[in-house]
């Protein structure tokens, strides 16, 4: 029973994160410079007066704000994020349509960083005190520091443009008509240098909270009781330590997923991705809001899907957690 | 002068600290080096670095001096990194030790205010607020501010939940301190070397955002940036890798330098190795 | 005689650089023969679990022997090699630690944990590992072996989670095992039942024991020789009897002095005073909230409290953890609110004031905290921190801390000592600072909660006897709450006897100690560890023999 409850506290902390970003959206339109109207049809394409007073119109611009939230809300509500009049095309549509390639790209990254972030981190705590140790902690500090962006371009420059090992752009080769295998192993080439720039700044935080979450638990008391009992190293760095550091990460990792779709913007942009990211840049660029405004309320609603799953993970690593110990 | 010299051990953190005043010289000396504007065109497009003497890191697509770009955005990574992280002191630390101190109903409310801003996809968040608020320094800084005080509000109310029941604060209620004496000078100076080291790593995070916007073309369009440098370049990668390499390169280090000197700082600040024994 | 089993040979261990002295332990030499119990005695900083360490292979980073051997079974365990030396610890020396509450692993279940140490050593079949446990726990005398072998830490209480620490160090039937202050951070009745468990346990196997601890009470209850260690040094050695009833060195004497063993607290003039304090029905319960859809959880920590406090008397409270003493300290000066129940001071009803009036009244009573490293702001020179209470009641900042000065000479500090920080003191000099601090703003009432519990003894006897001169000096009353009995005869008039949030029972300390007449009170009083100390050795002797 105590799940239920608990699982039915979590989805009703989510609606109401997700129904405050409505709002936040609500207002955010009609706190730009201009007419709402305006900028929700993108404001330097159209100019036409009689397509703005339909609009006004359609949107009920000139019913108290209260009433135009109330229409906003329950429209997305019935999942009507409105129109792309850039794109001649629902808002849903176009996100949808985008959607898988941003969940390979981001989930990729995603196994890429935690796997070897996880363990650099621990090659590093183990030989903390060994130029191995601080060589990992260099090259994690590194990647850290670098913008992702030029990361991305600076993969490109060397592995597509000088080496001409990878592809530099795009999904898929474009006109190959790859089917079945074929198509599969296209895409995956074409994922290695995305996914691997997004991963790589996000495997530097995790190597960098792995060793410090080791070197920590370490210290504690258990890990002498372990070694009393003659404990080959290995299986204490593994079983005890290991095991212990790796709670935090767990919390970490559901912290860090909003970053990465962030993230993915960057990447998908340098590396013209077909994903959500990419979309948003051309929302960007074509001051697009209406799309722009709809994208954000999807990547705040996977961010928060995948803290749902990291809360559900922790609870099952941590025995305490279950009787409310904390 | 302990705190000097713990820090001084740590030989990253002195590299940090050169590379840093290295930069802040730039910075500071940009009007006077390149006192016309970085935007001006002053010579044929695609100079390369040294093929010209007067123009060490050469042109860019539209001609304008590199070097001029480069000191200038110094100067624009520097300030904006540095007035949003005070900005996101200004808003979490207040939070925080609200929270922290009072708990109860008030923490509750300020923490799921916190946590709201922390689920939402910084980034995006920030994108979003720039783009619809027009690009201007004003609003990347609000922008920045906005998506990144939340660690610091868990931070210091972290640290005021662990101090406000420590022995001397119970004391200090005991013998009649108001809230605000106890807030303010018990329990606030305590948590300053966390704070303090949180701070130096997010002038480093809002410059890496700072120029990540202006990369997607949300800079001010007033002030020339790193970022907008290599958001230029982008498209001439093949002709012209080094338009993009110069300031990817001069990010790099500053925020390296960043990094380096918080951690030289934790180590200075939090002596742990020391008192443990 | 026979070859002893542990014999320590000249060892020296040197600290790293930078510590306040050269050697952890120096020029020091015991043996440790078969079936034997063997004390190792000493206040914090002497060295005391440091050869221990070293015998285990356990010795913190950068601390290292640089003289001496350490032989077990007749090899140098300093000169073996690391995988010689784990084949030993387990196997061979078991060891057990101060701390229950964090030294078992939190995400294995205590089954996987005992389990481990015959994997260690490649020893039989996964399903014969768990019968082996089961069975040991049985015999550490856990409740219920078959739900705690699948138990988690947390859900054992602390004496529970030392019977485990036990039950490992006791797997592998070792020659000797290692005992690192195992009842220090338990109860005194728990201590008790781990003393008795382990005294047991070492006889019916015939191994030899090292263990390690600051209290004579201890000693006196389970030791077969004893060795005391003052900064690094052997001050002296000999059997339990000879150093409990003839000790040599002044040092050991005044150890021993410091723990009254079988003394009854001398009988106080006990002529009824005026009241100060008076507690009537006080009632407190915690409720964890426990978020939107948990479920809340009740602990009642104060059940109907009375108890009236005379002017200048030292009045006791006494109990276990979870007792409710402490939160009845808190309630009185004002930290927790109960939730009914009336604290008159001077006839006064604290809890129908407020505001101004309540602050002026509050003020009277003043507290003496529990950790010396937490109650003094480590950024506030001392003389500020004394002088902050008047300050903030309105006396000029030049007054208050003249006053400060003067409170700091009154405490037997050095005036000086109002501008250095509170990290230059050491714990007895901190403790006097805290008592200051109380004076400061002339208390009638002063709570000492657990106030002399986290120092040495020899220092536990200068802060108790500061107290009762100061009592008399300040016309002060001192409500005094403890775990110790024996702190609590030292000092007290009457005493109180709490129990699960109740007060069990209550009477002048010479009756209490006398003749208990609770069965609680009884149990408490056979718990302290010394104080019939004649009576077991006798008894132990006659088993072992």
């Amino acid at each position: 029973m105590p799940y239920v409850s608990l699982i039915l506290g979590r989805i009703g902390k989510a609606v109401i994160v997700l129904l405050a970003i409505l709002v936040f959206n609500f207002f955010l339109i009609h706190a730009a410079p201009g007419d709402p109207a305006a900028v929700m049809a993108g404001e330097a394409g159209a100019t036409d007066q009689q397509f703005l007073d339909d609009l006004r119109e359609r949107f009920g611009l000139d019913q108290p704000l209260p009433v135009q939230l109330w229409r906003y809300m329950s429209g997305v509500m019935q999942l009507d994020f409105g129109y792309s009049y850039r794109q001649q095309m629902p808002v849903l549509d176009l996100i949808l349509d985008r959607l898988p390639a941003t969940l390979l790209l981001t989930g990729a990254a995603f196994v890429i960083s935690l796997v070897f972030g996880i363990l650099a981190g621990t090659l590093a705590a183990m030989r903390a005190k060994r130029p191995s140790g601080s060589i990992i902690m260099g090259l994690s500090l590194l990647f850290y520091a670098t913008p992702l962006y030029w990361v991305a371009m600076m993969a490109v420059l060397v592995f597509s443009v000088m080496l001409d090992w990878l592809p530099a752009y795009g999904y898929s080769t474009v006109g190959a008509g790859y089917t079945g295998l074929a198509h599969v192993g296209d895409v995956a080439v074409h994922l290695i240098l995305p996914a691997l720039t997004l991963g790589l700044f996000f495997m530097a935080v995790y190597t960098r909270m792995t060793r410090t979450s080791m070197l920590s638990v370490s210290q504690q008391d258990f890990v002498k009781t372990a070694r009393a009992k003659g404990l080959a190293p290995g299986v204490i760095q593994r079983r005890h330590i290991l095991r212990n550091a790796l709670l935090p990460i767990i919390t970490l990792a559901g912290l860090q997923a909003g970053q990465m779709v962030g993230g993915a913007v960057l990447t998908e942009t340098v590396f013209a991705w077909p994903g959500i990211g990419r979309l948003m840049y051309e929302a960007l660029m074509q001051r697009d809001y209406n799309l722009l405004l709809g994208i954000f309320f999807f990547c705040a609603l996977l961010v928060i899907l995948f803290n749902m799953l990291t809360d559900v993970i922790y609870r099952l690593a941590d025995p305490r957690i279950k009787e409310g110990v904390a | 002068m302990s705190f000097f010299r713990r820090f001084a051990q740590n030989r990253g953190a002195l590299v940090g600290l050169i590379i840093l005043a290295l930069v802040v010289l730039l910075a500071v000396l940009a009007p006077f080096l390149y006192p016309d504007s970085p935007w001006r065109m002053v010579q044929r497009p695609f100079l390369a670095p040294g093929e010209m003497a007067g123009f060490p890191l050469g042109t860019d697509t539209m001609g304008r001096d590199v070097a001029a770009g480069l000191a200038h955005g110094a100067w624009v990574s520097l300030l904006i990194g540095l007035i949003s992280t005070v900005v996101a002191l200004a808003i979490g630390v207040p939070l925080g030790a609200l929270a922290g101190y009072f708990g109860g109903k008030i923490d509750d409310a300020l923490m799921r205010f916190t946590e709201f801003f922390q689920t939402i996809p910084n980034f995006a968040l920030a994108i979003v607020l720039v783009a619809i608020l027009q690009p201007s320094t004003t609003s990347i800084v609000a922008a920045i501010a906005i998506v990144s005080w939340p660690p610091v509000a868990r931070l210091v109310r972290g640290e005021f939940l662990s101090l406000k029941h420590r022995e001397y604060v119970e004391a200090a209620r005991l013998v009649g301190q108001t809230h605000r004496d106890i807030i303010l000078k018990q329990i606030l100076p305590n948590t300053l070397s966390p704070v303090i080291v949180l701070a130096s790593l997010m002038v480093a995070t809002a410059i890496l955002l700072e120029s990540s916007l202006s990369f997607l073309g949300l800079g001010d369009p007033d002030t020339m940036s790193w970022g907008y440098m290599i958001g230029a370049a982008r498209t001439v990668m093949r002709q012209a890798w080094w338009l993009s390499v110069i300031p990817g390169v001069a990010i790099l280090l500053t925020v390296l330098a960043l990094n380096l000197v918080g951690e030289g700082l934790d180590d200075a600040l939090n002596p742990q190795l020391a008192r443990q024994r | 005689m026979s070859q002893p089993l542990l014999r320590i040979e000249r060892l020296a261990l040197a600290l790293p650089e930078g510590a306040d002295r050269l050697y952890a332990v120096d020029n020091v030499s015991y043996d440790l023969n078969v079936g034997e119990i063997l004390c190792v005695v000493g206040e914090s900083g002497s060295g005391k679990s440091m050869t221990a360490n070293a015998v285990m292979g356990l010795l913190p980073t950068g601390v290292h022997a640089t003289k001496g051997r350490a032989l077990f079974a007749g090899q140098d365990v300093l000169a073996m090699n690391e995988v010689s030396h784990r084949a030993l610890r387990g196997r061979r020396i078991g060891m057990i630690f101060q701390e229950p509450m964090t030294a078992l692993n939190p995400l294995m279940r205590v089954g996987e944990q005992i389990a481990e140490v015959f994997e260690a050593h490649g020893l039989l079949t996964s399903r014969e590992r768990r019968e082996r446990a089961l069975a040991l726990l049985e015999e550490v005398r856990l409740p219920d072996p078959a739900t705690a072998l699948r138990a988690y830490p947390f859900e054992l209480s602390g004496g529970q989670r030392q019977r485990v620490m036990i039950a490992m160090a006791l797997a592998l039937e070792p020659e000797l095992l290692i005992a690192d202050e195992p009842t220090t951070a338990l109860d005194v009745t728990t201590q008790a039942q781990i003393l008795h468990l382990i005294k047991d346990l070492q006889a019916r196997r015939g191994m030899a024991v090292m263990f390690i601890t600051h209290d004579f009470g201890v000693v006196a209850e389970i030791a077969d020789r004893v060795c005391v260690m003052r900064e690094g040094r052997i001050v002296e050695m000999g059997s339990a009897r000879e150093v409990l009833d003839n000790p040599q060195h002044e040092y050991t004497r005044a150890l021993i002095e410091a723990i009254p063993g079988d003394a009854v607290p001398p009988s106080r003039d006990d002529s009824a005073s005026a009241p100060l304090l008076s507690v009537k029905g006080l009632n407190k319960i915690y409720r964890s909230s426990g978020g939107w859809f948990q479920p809340k959880r009740e602990v009642v920590a104060l059940d109907g409290i009375d108890f009236v406090l005379g002017k200048g008397e030292t009045l006791g409270i006494v109990g276990e953890s979870g007792s409710g003493k402490s939160t009845l300290g808190r309630c009185i000066v004002g930290l927790n609110t109960p939730d009914s129940g009336e604290i008159r001071l001077n006839d006064v009803d604290l809890r129908a004031l407020q505001g101004r009036e309540l602050r002026e009244h509050r003020r009277r009573i003043q507290m003496v905290f529990q950790d010396p490293y937490a109650s003094l702001n480590p950024r506030i020179r001392v003389g500020m921190a004394i002088a902050q209470g008047p300050i903030a009641n309105g006396v000029s900042k030049v007054k208050a801390l003249e006053q400060a000065r003067e409170l700091l000479a009154t405490v037997g500090l050095d005036a000086s000592a109002a501008e250095r920080y509170p990290h230059e003191f050491s714990g007895g000099q901190r403790q006097r600072i805290g008592i200051a601090r109380a004076l400061a703003l002339d208390p009638q009432l002063i709570v000492a909660d657990e106030a002399v519990s986290a120092l040495d003894v020899s220092i536990q006897a200068q802060v108790l006897a500061l107290l009762d001169r100061l009592k008399r000096e300040f016309e002060l009353s001192l409500l005094f709450i403890t775990h110790d009995l024996r702190v609590a005869a030292q000092i007290c008039d009457r005493l109180i006897v709490m129990q699960k949030g109740r007060i069990v029972e209550h009477g002048s300390a010479t009756e209490i100690f006398l003749s208990p007449r609770h069965a609680y009170t009884r149990e408490l009083l056979a718990a302290i560890p010394g104080r019939h100390g004649e009576r077991e050795s006798v008894a132990a002797a006659a088993g072992s023999a």
